[in-house]
C-alpha cells in the first residue's frame, strides 16, 4: 500500500540534531513538522555520547569562545571553515544554557553552576595548558541531551513517523520535495512531501570493524543523496577515537583522560609525552590513536598478542569514578571482567565519528557543488553534515555541540523557508519508482550472497586498508575490494518475505547504503596525497598545504566517482605546524 | 562453548499463534545475547526479528525475557547465562513480531505523567543555580533509558495494562526531586489515578529487572510519600 503525507518541515533523524530541528521548526505557529526515524527516538546514537559538550562558560577557569575557535581550528588541521568556528564557538554557549532552562541535569560545581572538565585538544590561552571546557552530566551527557530533547519534543507535540525508513530523497528541478519512506511495521510506502526537508542521520561507522557506532548507523543519507547527484565532502577523514573496549569497540570517553586518566603501553609507559610533550593524554583524538598503533607496532603492545593498550584509571579516587564515569566503569566490568578502580582497562582506537558528510552552507542549506550552489527546501545538520567545523579531525564534544547548534540552525531556517512557499510544489512523476526498484532487488535476488558475509568483509577489509594509518597500496587494494563486494552486492537475497517488520530487509539495504560510503571514503582518501588530521598516509607523512588546503567533494559517476574540490574559508589563524 | 538457544517465534503474517524454536551454536562465552540472536539471524535463520541499536546497553532497544528475567540482551553475556538459554518477548505488552513488541501502550503511560521539565519564570541569562546536594536528589531517575524492562516485569501490569507503571513513576520522580521544576503538583495528580502510583504492590521484580541499576522500588516509595506529603 502507498500512503501520501504533507508536512511543511519534515525533519528525518530523531537524534539531537533532529529533535532540536524539530523543537526550533515547531516554534514558529504557523508551520506543521513532523521527524521521520528508523528507530524510536530515544534509540538514536546521540544518546552513546558521554564526555561532555564544550563551551567555553568559564564556570570552572578562564576561558574565551576565542580559544575554543582556535582549538578547533587547530584540532582540525586548518581544514576547518574559520567563519564556521567562529560562529560556533560563540553561539554553543548559548545552546548548552538553553538545554539547562529546558531542565537538564548538568553535573554542577561546587557553587552551583554547570560543571566542566578537561577534555582533549581543549586548551586555554591557545595551546599553554588543558582547560575545563566540557560541561557535563556525569559519563551520559548525550543521554542526557537525548532525553531533555525527546522530553520537550512531547511538550511541543511534535509529530513522529517512528520505525520509518526513509529510502529515497524527492529531488525535482533541483530542489527537495520531501522523501519517500518504508514503514516497517506494515512494509507499506510512504511518500512525506514537504516544503522543506531537514537531514539529521548521523554516521556510517558500521563501515569498520571495530566501532563505538550503533548497528543502525549505516551512511543512509550519505548514501541517498549521492545517488541523487549531491556530492559528499571531505568523506576520507574519518575519526577513529582511542579508547574502545579492546575488540568491542565500545566507547570509553576521553572524559576519562581528562579526570586524569593516563595510556600505558606494555612496559607501564606514559607514552603520550613522547607524543605531546605539553598536554600528553590530552591531546586531539587522530594524534592519540596514531600514537597507539605505533606502539603496538614497535611491539609495545599490552596483552598475549601485543594488540591492545592499557587505560589507567587506578590512581584516580574511587568515588570520582564511581560518580562522574559510572557507565564507562560499568562497561569495563561486564563487558571485560575489568574493575578500572583496581585493573588497567585493555582499549584500541574505534571508528567514531565522520569528519565530512553532506556539504551545507554555515546556515545549513545542502549545497551541490563547490561554488556554494544552494538546494533550495534541503537542510542537513549534525554528523550527517558538513559544515566544516570538524576540518580533518574534530575535537572532543565537538559532536554535541555541532547537534545543538547547527540542530538549531537548520530548524530555524528550514521553518522560514517553508513559510514562504504558499503550496506545495507538485512531485515528480514515478516518484516510488527507484525505491520500489531497491525493495525489489532485495527481495527477489538470486541470493548466491548473504548480506552478513559481505558486510563482514566489508568491515575487516576498511579496518585493515583503510582505518588510522594509510598507504597508496592498502588504499589501491580497498577500491577494488569495495568495487568486488559491490558487484557481489548484486546477487544477495533474503530468507523474509514477509511485510511486518522485516529487519532483515533492511539490513540488506543498509549494506547498500554502506558500501556507497565505503566507495566514497576510500576514493577521496587514495586521492589526498598527505596526511592531515584524521587522515594519514605513510607515504605522504606531511600537510601539503600548497596542494591540499582544500576539500574534497565527492560525486557518484556511473559506477565510479568523479572527484572536485571547494576551497577552505581562512580567517585569523594562519596555517601552522600542528604540534601539541 | 556449545549451547541451544530457544527462542519463541510468532510471526502473524505465518503463525496461528507463538511457539518455541531452538537453535544449537557454537559461541565464545564472553558474546552477548545480542550476538548470539544475531549470529542467528546473520548465518541461520534471516526472518528472526528484534529491536537492537547500539549494542551496549545505553539505547533500550533491545530489552526482552531471558532466562524468565527481563534484561538488555546486549548487557548479558553467554558466560553469565550457562548453555541453555530462552528468550522471549516482554510481557504484559502486544506482540507484533518474534521479540518486537507494541511500546506505544509504554510510551502512553510515560508521556501521561508530564515527562518535561516545568519551570513557566524566565530563565536568567546563564544556568539556573543547583546545588550538589539537589541535583544528586534525583540522579538515580536520570537514568532511565525507557527500555520498558521495569514496567513489563511487573505483576500489578500483566494483570491490569492499564496500570501507568514503574517507568512511568520513575521519570515523574526525575521531575519531582528536581528542585528546579516547578510542575509535581501536575504530576503527582495522574499519579494519583486509580491506575496509579497506588497499584505498586512492592514486588521487586522492577528493581531487579532494571539494566541501569535505578533503585525503583525506592523511588516509588519517595514518590508515594511525596504525594501524602503534598495531599497533606
Amino acid at each position: 500500500m502507498i500512503r501520501a503525507h504533507k508536512f511543511d518541515v519534515i525533519v528525518v533523524g530523531a537524534g539531537g540534531a533532529g529533535l532540536m530541528a524539530a523543537r526550533y521548526a515547531a516554534h514558529n505557529p504557523n508551520v506543521s513538522v513532523a521527524v521521520i526515524t528508523k528507530l524510536y527516538p530515544t534509540r538514536s546514537h546521540t544518546g552513546a555520547a558521554q564526555g561532555g559538550v564544550g563551551a567555553a562558560l568559564g564556570n570552572v577557569s578562564e576561558d574565551h569562545p576565542e580559544w575554543h575557535a582556535f582549538d578547533t581550528v587547530k584540532g582540525g588541521d586548518y581544514l576547518t571553515d574559520q567563519d564556521v568556528a567562529e560562529a560556533f564557538s560563540h553561539e554553543v554557549i548559548d545552546a548548552v544554557y538553553e538545554l539547562e532552562h529546558m531542565g537538564l541535569p548538568f553535573s554542577r560545581t561546587p557553587e552551583g553552576r554547570i560543571a566542566q572538565r578537561k577534555f582533549g585538544g581543549h586548551t586555554r590561552e591557545h595551546g599553554k595548558a588543558p582547560v575545563e571546557r566540557a560541561c557535563y552530566a556525569a559519563d551520559r551527557t548525550g543521554h542526557m541531551i537525548l532525553q531533555t530533547l525527546f522530553q520537550q519534543s512531547i511538550k511541543d507535540r511534535v509529530h513522529f513517523f517512528n520505525e520509518f525508513h526513509v529510502l529515497d530523497i524527492i529531488l525535482d528541478d533541483g530542489e527537495c520535495r520531501g522523501v519517500v519512506a518504508y514503514e516497517l511495521a506494515t512494509g507499506d510506502l510512504h511518500v512525506i512531501q514537504a516544503k522543506a526537508t531537514v537531514l539529521a542521520t548521523g554516521g556510517n561507522g558500521r563501515m569498520f570493524k571495530v566501532t563505538s557506532n550503533a548497528h543502525a548507523l549505516t551512511g543512509d543519507l550519505t548514501s541517498i543523496v549521492w545517488r541523487r547527484g549531491i556530492p559528499i565532502e571531505d568523506p576520507e577523514f574519518y575519526q577513529f577515537h582511542p579508547t574502545g573496549l579492546y575488540k568491542l569497540g565500545v566507547l570509553l570517553t576521553e572524559g576519562a583522560r581528562g579526570e586524569g586518566g593516563i595510556l600505558r603501553n606494555a612496559d607501564g609507559e606514559r607514552f603520550m609525552e613522547r607524543y605531546a610533550p605539553t598536554i600528553k593524554d590530552l591531546a586531539p583524538r587522530d594524534m592519540v590513536s596514531r600514537a597507539m598503533y605505533l606502539e603496538v607496532r614497535e611491539g609495545r603492545g599490552c596483552g598475549p598478542n601485543k594488540d591492545y593498550i592499557h587505560l589507567d584509571l587506578t590512581h584516580i579516587d574511587a568515588h570520582i569514578i564511581e560518580e562522574r564515569l559510572p557507565d564507562i566503569t560499568e562497561f569495563a566490568r561486564i563487558y571485560l571482567g575489568v574493575d578500572p578502580i583496581k585493573e588497567m582497562v585493555p582499549i584500541q582506537p574505534t571508528a567514531h565519528y565522520m569528519m565530512g558528510g553532506v556539504p551545507t552552507t554555515i546556515d545549513t542549506n545542502v549545497i551541490s557543488d563547490g561554488a556554494n550552489t544552494i538546494i533550495p527546501g534541503l537542510y542537513a545538520a549534525g554528523e550527517v553534515a558538513c559544515a566544516s567545523l570538524h576540518g580533518a579531525n574534530r575535537l572532543g564534544t565537538n559532536s554535541l555541540g555541532d547537534l545543538l547548534v547547527f540542530g538549531r540552525r537548520a530548524g530555524r531556517n528550514a521553518s522560514a523557508y517553508a513559510e514562504t512557499l504558499d503550496r506545495f510544489p507538485d512531485l515528480p512523476a514515478g516518484v516510488l519508482d527507484h525505491t520500489k526498484g531497491l525493495i525489489d532487488s532485495a527481495l527477489n535476488g538470486s541470493h548466491k550472497e548473504r548480506v552478513s558475509a559481505i558486510r563482514a568483509e566489508l568491515q575487516a577489509t576498511m579496518m585493515d586498508n583503510a582505518s588510522v594509518f594509510r598507504t597508496a597500496e592498502t588504499l589501491a587494494t580497498q577500491v577494488e575490494e569495495v568495487e568486488r563486494l559491490r558487484e557481489r552486492y548484486k546477487q544477495i537475497g533474503v530468507d523474509d518475505k514477509g511485510k511486518r517488520y522485516n529487519t532483515e530487509l533492511l539490513e540488506a539495504l543498509e549494506l547498500g547504503f554502506l558500501l556507497d560510503n565505503a566507495q566514497q571514503l576510500v576514493t577521496a582518501a587514495l586521492n589526498r596525497t598527505e596526511s592531515r588530521g584524521a587522515h594519514s598516509r605513510e607515504d605522504f607523512k606531511e600537510r601539503d598545504d600548497a596542494a591540499w588546503l582544500k576539500h574534497t567533494l565527492v560525486y557518484q559517476d556511473g559506477d565510479g566517482v568523479r572527484i572536485d574540490y571547494k576551497p577552505v574559508t581562512l580567517g585569523r589563524y594562519e596555517p601552522k605546524p600542528r604540534v601539541y | 562453548m556449545q549451547i541451544s538457544m530457544k527462542v519463541r517465534r510468532y510471526d502473524p503474517e505465518k503463525d496461528a499463534r507463538p511457539h518455541w524454536q531452538e537453535f544449537n551454536l557454537d559461541v565464545a562465552p564472553t558474546e552477548r545475547v545480542l550476538d548470539v540472536l544475531n549470529q542467528i539471524k546473520w548465518e541461520l535463520d534471516g526472518s528472526l526479528t528484534f529491536r537492537r541499536s547500539c549494542a551496549h546497553g545505553i539505547c533500550g532497544s533491545d530489552a526482552m525475557m531471558i532466562n524468565g528475567m527481563n534484561r538488555l540482551a546486549c548487557k548479558i553475556l553467554v558466560k553469565d547465562l550457562g548453555d541453555k538459554i530462552t528468550v522471549e518477548p516482554l510481557r504484559g505488552l502486544p506482540v507484533l513480531k518474534d521479540l518486537i513488541v507494541d511500546m506505544e501502550p509504554f510510551f502512553d503511560s510515560y508521556r501521561a505523567i508530564l515527562p518535561y521539565f516545568i519551570n513557566d519564570d524566565p530563565p536568567p541569562p546563564r544556568e539556573r543555580l543547583q546545588s550538589v546536594e539537589d541535583r544528586a536528589r534525583f540522579d538515580d531517575t536520570t537514568k532511565c533509558i525507557l527500555c520498558a524492562a521495569c514496567t513489563t516485569s511487573c505483576p500489578v501490569f500483566w494483570t491490569n495494562g492499564r496500570y501507568i507503571g514503574p517507568a512511568a513513576i520513575v521519570n515523574a520522580h526525575r521531575f519531582i526531586f528536581d528542585s528546579r521544576d516547578e510542575g509535581s503538583a501536575a504530576r503527582l495528580r495522574v499519579l494519583n489515578d486509580a491506575n496509579g502510583l497506588w497499584r505498586c504492590r512492592t514486588a521487586y521484580n522492577c528493581t531487579e529487572a532494571c539494566p541501569r541499576g535505578i533503585p525503583i522500588t525506592k523511588v516509588i516509595e519517595e514518590t508515594k510519600r511525596e504525594l501524602i506529603w503534598q495531599r497533606m
